[in-house]
């Protein structure tokens, strides 16, 4: 299938952003009392397009900031398939415009922070989590949600070397994955995903590190224990699971404590990184209770 | 050898300065380009990067020429202080666009990361390393040392390398095939170079 008009905000929607955050803000209803994603996204002027679009880690396609957009457009988007499997209520093999059909495809524009401490406002086009998980049907005894990348090295250059256990994995406790906050996206400025931005479905995840956003999704189960994810099987001392921004625990290698802004240009200098990337009041909850020094 | 005695009595005629004068075009090349906006959204990254891997490199260098007089005959020792000085040269870029462009002069940060982060710690050791040997890169200094003193004291450029190596390995997110074979070559270089001393004495 290919993604058409239907996966994207109405452009008249999205290109006036005033408008867009007075019509969230008054149909808000998304589950959580008195919470509005578009409320999260005040204040945000998204990084160009052409930064975003340009810049960007999918080492399936190589471990250079410009090899995913250099290496990822031979990568076949369609057809599509999700394998929904596990604790849910009806698995299967669903075609990408049947995981998707029904559900309105909503922009949120959301601060991205990657690991290594540069970061991104990113307009995404994309579907809440949650409503997918409704539609496949949470089965009882689910406590984490597991997903995996397309593993297919003849598109993807980078597989052919071991740097990563492929298939890529991620995974999210239940809650996080139900958060309003959190995103199914399909597209990026009101079009569709680029390859290099984890066509044709990604996981946006806003407040973690951007690792745990995982791209091209083709495996979503629904688990009793937390999956094994791939930077954490890799370096468990640098990578947590739970990996959500917090710029009071370091990266062994280098603070958190800011970011660089991309497309700030070479004196951009950098800006402090906010606790849950700046989306502490609505995700703070979640880990009431937890060391986070310790679930890092 | 006559073909390598030819291309020595060649090269005798070929001067040093370009390799500072391409140098530090390059570099003014590069720093132009990030300021229009010509090295993609990230620019401070590249740079660094960019000019981290070329000290590296240029370090390197610097280690084969001994080993390549002493394996092939090729001389080339006229061009070692300029090519020491070039990678001195790209290694203070790189120091200085972590500190000024990338964090900026955060100080509190900046001391956190010499202070306790062994990558960071690794590779400013590398540079305090090379600070003496490109001080003293000139003939005067040269002089008033002795050529024994200034060669002991240039054999600093050993652990230098070495600990840039290191430095480059353990600063990548995952490793790839460039920083394995930098430090493969450097500790190649290393061990070459004493043996090969041996074999002649």
């Amino acid at each position: 299938m290919t993604l058409g008009h239907w996966d994207v905000t109405p452009k008249d929607l999205f290109l006036n952003r005033r408008r867009f955050l007075a019509a969230a803000g008054a149909g808000a209803g998304l589950g959580l009392a008195g919470f509005s994603p578009a409320r999260a996204a005040a204040d945000l002027t998204p990084t160009p397009k052409d930064a975003v679009t340009s810049y960007n880690n999918f080492y399936e396609f190589g471990t250079d900031k410009e090899d995913p957009a250099r290496n990822a457009g031979s990568l076949t988007l369609s057809p599509w398939s999700v394998e929904v499997g596990g604790l849910v209520e009806r698995p299967g093999t669903y075609a990408l415009a049947d995981l998707l059909t029904g559900l309105t495809v909503e922009e949120r524009i959301y601060r991205f922070r990657c690991v290594e401490a540069w970061a991104m406002v990113v307009p995404w086009n994309g579907v809440p989590l949650a409503a997918v998980l409704e539609k496949v049907g949470i089965a009882k005894g689910a406590r984490y949600v597991a997903f995996e990348t397309l593993y297919r090295p003849e598109e993807m250059p980078g597989q052919a070397s071991p740097i990563l256990d492929w298939p890529y994995r991620e995974g999210l406790r239940l809650d996080e994955a139900q958060h309003p906050l959190t995103l199914l996206a399909t597209g990026l400025y009101g079009e569709s995903l680029p390859p290099q931005n984890g066509a044709p479905l990604r996981l946006v995840v806003p407040w973690k590190y951007g690792f745990k956003s995982i791209k091209s999704i083709v495996r979503i189960t629904l688990t009793a224990d937390q999956p094994p994810t791939t930077w954490n099987q890799m370096a468990p001392e640098e990578y947590g699971f739970y990996a959500n921004v917090n710029p009071a625990v370091d990266h062994p290698r280098w603070s958190q404590a800011s970011e660089r802004v991309v497309g700030s240009g070479l004196f951009g200098g950098r800006q402090d990184t906010l606790p849950f990337n700046g989306y502490e009041t609505e995700v703070a909850g979640l880990y009431a209770g937890m060391d986070l020094r310790q679930n890092y | 050898m006559p073909g390598m005695d030819r291309l020595n009595s060649v090269l005798r005629r070929v001067p040093a300065w370009p390799i500072y004068a391409i140098a530090a075009a390059y570099a003014a090349w590069r720093f132009w380009l990030a300021v229009t906006g010509q090295l993609g959204p990230d620019p401070v990254d590249r740079l660094t990067a960019d000019s981290g891997t070329l000290a590296l490199q240029m370090l390197i260098a610097g280690l084969t020429i001994s080993v390549l007089r002493k394996t092939i005959g090729l001389n080339l020792l006229r061009y070692r202080r300029a090519i020491g000085l070039t990678a001195f040269f790209f290694a203070a870029a790189h120091f200085l666009v972590w500190l000024l462009l990338d964090l900026a002069l955060r100080w509190d940060q900046i001391l956190a990361d010499l202070s306790k982060r062994p990558f960071v710690m690794i590779g400013m050791a590398a540079l305090l390393l090379l600070l003496p040997l490109a001080l003293t890169s000139n003939n005067m200094s040269l002089r008033r040392l002795g050529a024994l003193r200034w060669r002991q004291l240039h054999w600093l450029t050993y652990p230098a390398v070495l600990l840039a190596a290191l430095h480059h390995l353990i600063g990548v997110k995952v490793v790839t095939a460039a920083p394995v074979a930098y430090l493969a070559a450097t500790v190649l270089l290393l061990v070459a170079r004493p043996a090969l001393m041996r074999r002649r004495s």
